[in-house]
């Protein structure tokens, strides 16, 4: 049977999840294999080295480089605090002495004698990882984190905005179809996911963003409005790292566009549980895409009904979505593969797949058709 | 070993790309290719299954067997399996890199040429010059992480200070490579060589230093092959052992992969050098643009890292504007649903225009995805800075100065369009139009593209280094290339100056080769395409007073041009470019121009 290869998103009902959580410079890991953990728990920390200044004591002072030694009044490794003296000349007659200060708290980390600098590194800066998920230590990264066993429901989304966050699902929408706006948030939604059908208005955004709502899932949002949001232009899909209290996850793209059903139905069966979700995207190399997990309590016998990983690509058979328009986020049924090229309206020639979409059968370019992998 | 069957695949951030080679009745010819996105993405994250996806079409249409289960078959056995398997890549991002110099515009700027023309995106120049703070330098490195760095500064037994600073700086910065942790980064030093055992000393331990020679031994003299060579090798030996999938691909392969850009750019010089022109070459991609240039001899590639036509399109859109884009499309649109759209393309990277509208949008965005790049390039590509050069009294009045761009229109012979966007365009007059309205050629110049987007392979081809097959492989590459690869689109003739002032600027007489003759009057805001073969052409330019079209202002030229797929193309819009920006009558001029092109016979009717 023709088949083609198209990366999907996935939409898992119960799967094995295994999520690594690296520090980003080695240092200690602070839990041990087969321990449960929650998500708030840390599980490693390090200090990143500090911030560095630079001081060029040869040129302040007007001494050679090879005599910097000499005016130094701390050592390598010493520690210094701000505007602490660090250099003098010894003048004339103990008289006119030159002196160089240290901008900065710290610790003087070299002198050279080639150019006369002086390295201060500063305190250095704590960082700790938590779990983000709930889950079981299947592995230990040494020095370096860990990989944390879950099993639960896994749904990626196409683009997300703002980095992890988690809380308990609710549905706002009552269909795929429908919008989530701004009078359907309330303070009583802070902490919660909040779930939409097709669209969020800028406006039902902020709004979510006033209540502290922990997070959106949606089908589309504007690009246009994402200026705003973020305070520039998106060029290029690198997300994660805004420093937004409500992370929003949209799951077909932007404008409006109903949720896909198994996305949808799935949220929905899950609703009250507590989800982890992380709306940081990476469309390069190396692709990110949003996640929204839901871990279920990991139970011995049920890890023999987990979905086994179905990653075949596209078959005959294959539920797909259209990714671009015409038919833009309508989902089919792959009828045929045919190998020749066709050439579509635009007079591309490509290759194509028939689908059916509503009994319709139709050619759609194989690149503008995204396996939708459910269970 | 007589060659009789070669395989090259070009793994780019979007497709991957294989095309088979056939020694057939005494000839190299390209036979088959097929393409399969690239797979550094999940479920995948394994290059080499996007490499085997691409083989597997190539399989489906040739017919001939090449793959031995998940193994690329070699040599040829039969009539199956290939004699070598190449590859050149520019997935994973890219090769990554920072480069540091004393001055900006000297040793900095060699740097940068160094590394650009090695094939690497340079996501900083560092500087002592730079105005930046220490600490700043240091924060900066830090957040980049760039996968290799090329330290340069001072000529051959100059003062080593400023050099040895920059050392140090990278010393505090104590930088860690992009991917893995478990690896020193790689740091190339190619300045001053009094100041090498200063720099061991300094980087020696922290980093993996290579030392190389000087980039700038004089001032007025660069010297960047060591240095381009290098980065190669390190590229190879670090880069790409991290990336998923290619200590997999690089044991598959017969020859060291080389960065895509890399390879073209090779492919390009080697072209330019042979016909003695001056070349511009394009490769519009999904992240970037390159665009690469021989003018004077001189070799410059420019890299504009996000201006492409998928992962950066929104980019594009940002930094060129909404009007600008527009002013290309020649129908009206909901401007909101039009962001929309582009979004979408940039989060689902690799789909193609299925309806006619959906292409003339992508195909305004790449004009104004060139035409930014092209501004770049013309900024970047300049005669050495910092040369004093003697004068006579004849030059005193003319107050050239170093640094002035290379790039002139008027003397370029011949662009080369490459890159989905310019080589799988529906028709051949939509790549030719895209390349006239964003590079604006002056005078005479011969457009063509890359048929099918072979160039990084054949540029690998040609680069091959074991001796054994080096010279057939070369060969076959230009053989290929002729042949194959470069589709002549025509030539474009622009005349320039005040074309508003004459009834008839440009009178064109033409003598074909079966004795035909032509006359033409170009008039201002005009375009004209005429149909002719990739024959010579007997040519009689004669402009109107204030108007030049190569020869100078009002001169007449008699020459030889070449059509090709397109034909020859009067551009008699005036450079700049003016688009009226009423909406009604730009979409009028348009359409009229499109018409003419034969562009979009469906947008006319």
């Amino acid at each position: 049977m023709a088949h083609s290869y198209t990366p999907g998103l996935k939409v898992l009902k119960n799967t094995k999840i295994l999520k690594e959580r690296r520090l980003p410079l080695k240092g200690a890991v602070s839990t041990s294999l087969g321990n449960s953990v929650k998500p708030d728990d840390i599980i490693a920390k390090t200090d990143l080295p500090g911030n560095v200044q630079m001081v060029n004591v040869a040129n302040q002072l007007n001494v050679d480089a090879s005599d910097v030694k000499e005016v130094m009044v701390v050592e390598i490794g010493s520690e210094v605090v701000k505007n602490e003296l660090i250099a003098e000349t010894k003048g004339l007659f103990g008289f006119f002495k030159s002196s160089v200060n240290s901008p900065v708290s710290g610790t003087i980390e070299s002198i050279s004698d080639l150019t006369g600098q002086v390295v201060i590194r500063e305190a250095p800066l704590p960082v700790e990882v938590d779990a983000y998920i709930e889950g079981v230590i299947d592995e230990v990264i040494e020095k370096e984190g860990v990989v944390i066993k879950s099993q639960g429901a896994f749904i990626q989304g196409i683009f997300g905005i703002g980095g992890e966050s988690r809380g308990e699902i609710k549905i706002l929408s009552p269909d795929r179809d429908a919008e989530i706006s701004a009078d359907m948030i309330s303070a009583d939604h802070e902490g919660l996911i909040i779930v939409g059908g097709s669209f969020i208005s800028l406006n039902a955004y902020k709004k979510a963003l006033d209540c502290k709502v922990a997070g959106v899932v949606v089908g589309g949002f504007n690009y246009y409005d994402l200026d705003e949001v973020l305070g520039y232009t998106l060029g290029v899909a690198i997300t994660g790292s805004e420093d937004l209290i409500t992370s929003l996850i949209v799951t077909e793209g932007y404008g409006k566009i109903q949720m896909g059903q198994q996305t949808f139905d799935l949220l929905k069966n899950n609703s009250g549980r507590l989800a982890s979700i992380n709306g940081a995207t990476q469309i390069r190399a190396g692709v990110i895409r949003p996640e929204i997990i839901i871990p279920i309590k990991l139970n011995k016998d049920d890890e023999a009904n987990l979905d086994k990983d179905k990653t075949v690509g596209m078959t005959e058979g294959s539920t797909v979505r259209v990714i671009r328009s015409p038919n833009f986020g309508k989902i089919g049924t792959v009828k045929e593969l045919p190998a020749e090229l066709r050439q579509m309206e635009s007079e591309t020639m490509v290759r194509i797949a028939i689908i059916e979409i509503g009994g319709n059968k139709v050619e759609i370019p194989r690149s503008n058709l995204e396996v939708v992998e459910t269970d | 070993m007589k060659l009789r069957s070669i395989l090259a695949t070009d793994c780019g951030s979007t497709t991957t790309k294989a095309i088979l080679i056939e020694f057939i009745d005494g000839e190299y010819r390209l036979t088959h290719r097929g393409e399969a996105p690239t797979t550094v993405e999940a479920p995948f994250e394994d290059v080499t299954r996007g490499v085997l996806n691409a083989t597997m079409e190539v399989e489906e249409l040739s017919g001939r067997k090449i793959l031995d289960g998940d193994n690329i078959s070699t040599p040829q056995k039969g009539d199956s399996g290939v004699d070598i398997y190449i590859s050149t890549s520019s997935a994973g991002g890219g090769l990554q890199m920072m480069v540091a110099g004393v001055v900006k515009s000297m040793t900095g700027e060699s740097a940068e040429r160094a590394a650009l023309g090695a094939g690497s995106i340079v996501m900083d120049v560092l500087a002592s010059n730079d105005g930046r703070k220490p600490h700043e330098k240091i924060t900066r490195i830090r957040q980049l992480r760039p996968d290799m760095i090329l330290l340069s500064g001072g000529i051959d037994g100059g003062t080593t200070k400023h050099v040895i600073e920059l050392a140090e700086i990278l010393a505090a910065a104590n930088p860690q490579p992009r991917l893995g942790q478990d690896y020193k980064l790689p740091v190339i030093y190619a300045g001053n060589k009094k100041a090498t055992s200063d720099i061991e000393r300094t980087l020696g331990e922290l980093t993996d230093l290579d030392i190389t020679e000087n980039i700038r031994p004089v001032l007025e003299q660069e010297n960047l092959k060591p240095s381009r060579d290098k980065i190669h090798d390190l590229f190879m030996e670090h880069v790409m052992q991290q990336a998923p999938g290619y200590k997999k691909l690089m044991s598959w392969t017969d020859a060291p992969i080389m960065p895509t850009p890399g390879a073209v750019g090779a492919l390009i010089e080697m072209v330019a050098k042979k016909e003695n022109i001056s070349v511009v070459g394009v490769d519009i991609g999904g992240a970037t643009t390159d665009i690469f240039s021989v003018f004077q001899e001189q070799f410059n590639r420019t890299v504009s890292a996000n201006l492409g036509m998928s992962y950066s399109i929104c980019n594009v859109l940002a930094e060129a504007s909404l009007p600008n884009v527009l002013r290309w499309v020649p129908f009206d649109i909901d401007e909101k649903e039009l962001t929309n759209r582009i979004g979408n393309k940039m989060i689902r990277p690799t789909t193609v225009p299925q309806s006619l509208e959906e292409l003339v949008i992508e195909q305004a965005i790449a004009r104004e995805a060139l035409r930014l790049s092209f501004v770049q390039h013309k900024a970047f590509a300049v005669n050495l800075k910092g040369v004093q050069k003697e004068r006579t009294i004849s030059d005193a009045f003319e107050q050239s100065d170093s640094g002035q761009s290379l790039v002139d229109m008027m003397e370029l012979d011949l662009i080369v369009g490459s890159g989905g966007v310019l080589s799988h365009a529906p028709r051949r007059e939509q790549s030719a139009k895209m390349l006239i309205d964003s590079f604006l050629p002056e005078g005479i110049t011969s457009l063509a593209v890359d048929s099918i987007f072979m160039m990084p392979q054949l540029g690998v081809m040609a680069n091959i280094e074991n001796k054994e097959i080096a010279e057939q492989a070369r060969g076959a590459a230009l053989e290929v290339f002729e042949k194959d690869c470069l589709i002549r689109l025509g030539t474009c003739i622009a005349p320039v100056g005040k074309l508003s002032r004459s009834e008839i600027p440009l009178q064109v007489n033409l003598e074909f080769k079966n004795g035909e003759k032509k006359d033409i009057e170009v008039r201002y805001g005009e375009l004209i395409r005429i149909e002719a073969e990739y024959e010579e052409i007997k040519a009689v330019l004669t402009p109107a007073k204030g108007v030049d079209v190569g020869a100078g202002d009002g001169e007449q030229i008699s020459t030889t041009i070449f059509g090709g797929q397109v034909g020859i193309v009067f551009d008699g819009r005036g450079r700049p470019l003016e688009i009226d920006a009423s909406s009604s009558k730009r979409i009028s001029n348009l359409k009229k121009w499109s018409e003419a092109m034969n562009e979009y016979p469906e947008i006319g009717k």
